[in-house]
């Protein structure tokens, strides 16, 4: 039996939460939020509140999962057991898992890992609570975290999901679009490089919808990027204008 | 050949620094005809050397350097060694001024124990084994006493400062001994405790506002405030 | 099965200078014997939850989110709600922290908490009943701490508390056999602010609410929660060392003293939600 189609975009093409087709959710990231951690990252996307945070290069532990020749990438994707409406053990779960190993894979490829060899870079996410595109914002976040920590990065890495509702192509599903929508296309890239790390998609797309949603998350992931670099700098302006100012208020 | 970031540009991983025959130098690299940073740091152009220096990062050591670092295991022959960074280090026992003569039963305890601090060099090290220590060598040894800093190894230039310039100022106002370790690690010790108080926030100013300009004379201004 | 715990990272010339400090009356950051650090408080951060705490108690970072759900009651008390306390130590909370199932840290955390909440009567369980035998409210507490610089124990309490006065949930009626949920929020009802001081002991003297590097350097610690009428809700003394009759009642007393203005605190922090 079909359910009735949920109305995801009213007559004036405006989506459930007032925004258009192709808007990205309000968005905010903030670094070097933690005290212990070597670097670390806030971010809130829509209703998304994730933490990322890094350890290392540090020794690898055991020690048999070193590499020789360059540093072992750890990965840990997980969601707080109040982050969701019906709360969810904490125990790791199977998409947990998975995303922890794809996040991963697409962070990975960003990292000179070949300058830190028998090495551990221990990358920990910690969704506090999730609305949609929870990998991406976290990969957005973790990526931010592992520059804030200093690590060597051919550069940073952006996330972003594009997904198809009502038949529409739409930037940054949140939680009840991506339920009741018909595809969900999450995707990493790497601006300069040109590189597309992360690529999942579930639903169902025709070839030229595809093109047409790829575009609009390589897009977003452009501007995602430059939020990143802005928040990466913030710090260290902010510091600077305080510091330098007070030396002229001194004179 | 046209560069992108001006001289002391706060630059981000990714950003391109120049285009042309620049020389990738520290913390940047090359693809086909550029150059990207790839640390958050500033930007510097040395001779043809395009380099970044860093905000943030781990201690890497490099041979000759000296370092504080503590004891924490005791192995047939020597010591393992922490000294923040990624690396175990080991400090031999042929590497001690008390090994010419000693037998080799002898309690290693003796020397050095778990949970003592060294002053010690770096002789050896590359990317395939763990960094080698040696304290054969004047002011290297066990640290008596002193209150212990943990700065970030990235600072520590700036906290040396030109010719030893900045830690000079530093000794001088306050009257306290300092002795910096290139992981990091500081020691600090003054008759009086204010002044070594004094010491510990100045570094920590340094730490903090590393990336500006004019800090040499707040960091100065700061303590003589304090001191009065 | 629980062993002894890896020696802490800290240099013996580093923590004689914690000793020699304490001696003359004075903590590594400034603090008096008896201080707390500063304690911030944001709540309502994750509106999918019922409610949440964001606790700062200087660098320590505790999150708690509180989860309200229908769900079966323990067989031998049918007519009563369930409070389940959890607590995960993030991975990135501490160097020294690593990914897997609950430590012994982590459980020792959460039975802590939970019995401080459970022995005021903090949450009044009997009026959390909807279809008795069957159908009863359950309150799940889950701490997450996020940035550990000491005094786990302690910020936990405060972020957990500050969540629950801070809750709202939805009311389940019985109606004729079925259960009905009516989505106008209240309060979840709390009627005791149970709260936590920990004292440490380093070297025969007794600081509270130590910060991590005091914690390497202490023998042992001992929690003491008191409810809003001073009365004594929970004890835990924690570490290898010992502590004398005399120095437990005073650590006592004291609890209940500095108890008294940290729930003053809490309560300015969540009142008007």
């Amino acid at each position: 039996m079909n359910k009735p189609e949920i109305r995801l975009i009213d007559d004036n093409g405006l989506r459930v939460d007032g925004r258009r087709l192709d808007e990205l959710r309000p968005t905010k990231m903030e670094v070097g939020v933690l005290d212990k951690a070597d670097g670390s990252a806030y971010i809130e996307q829509g209703k998304n509140r994730i933490i990322a945070a890094i350890y290392g290069p540090r020794e690898a532990h055991p020690k048999h999962v070193a590499l020789a020749d360059r540093a072992v990438i750890k990965c840990r994707y997980h969601m707080a057991p109040f982050s969701v409406e019906e709360r969810k053990s904490p125990a790791p779960s199977r998409r947990e898992l998975e995303l922890s190993k794809v996040i991963r894979e697409a962070l990975e490829t960003s990292i000179m890992s070949e300058l830190y060899p028998r090495t551990s870079i221990d990358i920990t996410i910690e969704v506090l609570q999730s609305d949609g595109g929870s990998r991406c914002a976290a990969i957005t976040a973790a990526s931010l975290a592992l520059a804030d920590a200093g690590v060597p990065l051919r550069e940073i890495v952006a996330a972003c999901a594009v997904g198809k509702i009502n038949g529409k192509i739409a930037l940054d599903l949140s939680d009840i679009e991506d339920k009741e929508g018909d595809a969900d296309l999450p995707v990493a890239f790497m601006p300069k490089s040109k590189a597309i790390t992360l690529l999942q998609m579930d639903g169902s797309f025709t070839e030229e919808e595809f093109n047409q949603a790829l575009d609009m998350a390589i897009n977003a992931c452009e501007k995602i990027n430059e939020m990143q670099i802005e928040a990466l700098k913030r710090k260290y302006i902010s510091v600077k204008e305080q510091a330098e100012e007070s030396r002229e208020v001194a004179t | 050949m046209t560069i992108f970031a001006e001289k002391k540009q706060l630059v981000a991983p990714g950003e391109l620094l120049a285009e042309g025959s620049y020389f990738p130098g520290e913390n940047t690299y090359r693809e086909g005809n550029r150059v990207f940073a790839s640390r958050i740091g500033l930007a510097d152009l040395v001779a043809n050397k395009l380099i970044v220096v860093p905000l943030k990062g781990c201690y890497v050591p490099r041979v000759d350097d000296f370092v504080i670092g503590r004891v924490v295991d005791i192995a047939m022959s020597g010591w393992t060694v922490d000294i923040s960074a990624p690396y175990p280090a080991l400090l031999p026992l042929s590497e001690t001024p008390a090994a010419r003569g000693m037998a080799p039963r002898k309690d290693l305890t003796r020397i050095f124990n778990v949970g003592d601090l060294v002053m010690a060099e770096v002789i050896a090290f590359d990317r395939t084994r763990d960094p080698l220590l040696t304290v054969r060598g004047r002011g290297l040894g066990k640290v008596p006493s002193g209150r212990v800093v943990h700065i970030s190894p990235a600072k520590i230039p700036r906290l040396i400062g030109r010719k030893g310039s900045m830690i000079s100022m530093l000794k001088k106002v306050t009257g306290c001994d300092i002795i910096v370790g290139q992981n990091g690690t500081v020691l600090v010790s003054g008759r009086q405790p204010k002044n070594e108080q004094i010491a510990v926030a100045a570094m920590l100013m340094i730490e903090r506002e590393a990336h500006t300009r004019g800090l040499t004379d707040r960091v100065s201004e700061m303590m003589s405030r304090e001191l009065r | 099965m629980s062993w002894t715990p890896q020696l802490p990272p800290v240099a013996k010339i580093e923590q004689k200078t914690i000793v020699d400090l304490i001696a003359k009356g004075r903590r590594v950051d400034e603090r008096k014997l008896t201080d707390y650090r500063d304690i911030k408080i944001e709540t309502g951060i994750v509106q999918k939850a019922n409610g949440s705490a964001m606790t700062h108690l200087g660098k320590t970072k505790v999150m708690t989110g509180i989860k309200v759900e229908l769900g079966a009651p323990f067989p031998d008390t049918p007519n009563q709600g369930v409070l389940t306390v959890n607590a995960e130590l993030v991975p990135f909370a501490s160097p020294s922290f690593e990914p897997g199932p609950p430590s012994e840290a982590a459980i020792e955390l959460a039975r802590v908490v939970d019995r401080g909440l459970r022995e005021s009567k903090a949450i009044p369980l009997e009026t959390l009943c909807v279809e008795p035998g069957k159908k009863v409210i359950i309150v799940f507490v889950d701490v997450y701490v996020l940035d550990h610089d000491g005094n786990l124990i302690d910020a936990s309490a405060i972020s957990a508390l500050a969540a629950l006065l801070t809750s709202k949930m939805k009311t389940y009626e019985l109606d004729g056999g079925e259960v009905r949920v009516k989505d106008e929020l209240l309060p979840l009802m709390i009627q005791n602010e149970p709260v936590a001081v920990t004292t440490a002991k380093i070297d025969g003297s007794m600081i509270l609410d130590p910060c991590l590097q005091e914690e390497l350097v202490m023998s042992s610690r001992l929690t003491v929660t008191s409810g809003r009428d001073g009365s004594l809700c929970a004890m835990q003394k924690g570490g290898l060392g010992a502590f004398t009759d005399q120095e437990v009642r005073q650590a006592v007393r004291t609890a209940i003293e500095k108890g008294k203005e940290i729930r003053e605190v809490i309560k300015g922090a969540t009142s008007g939600r």
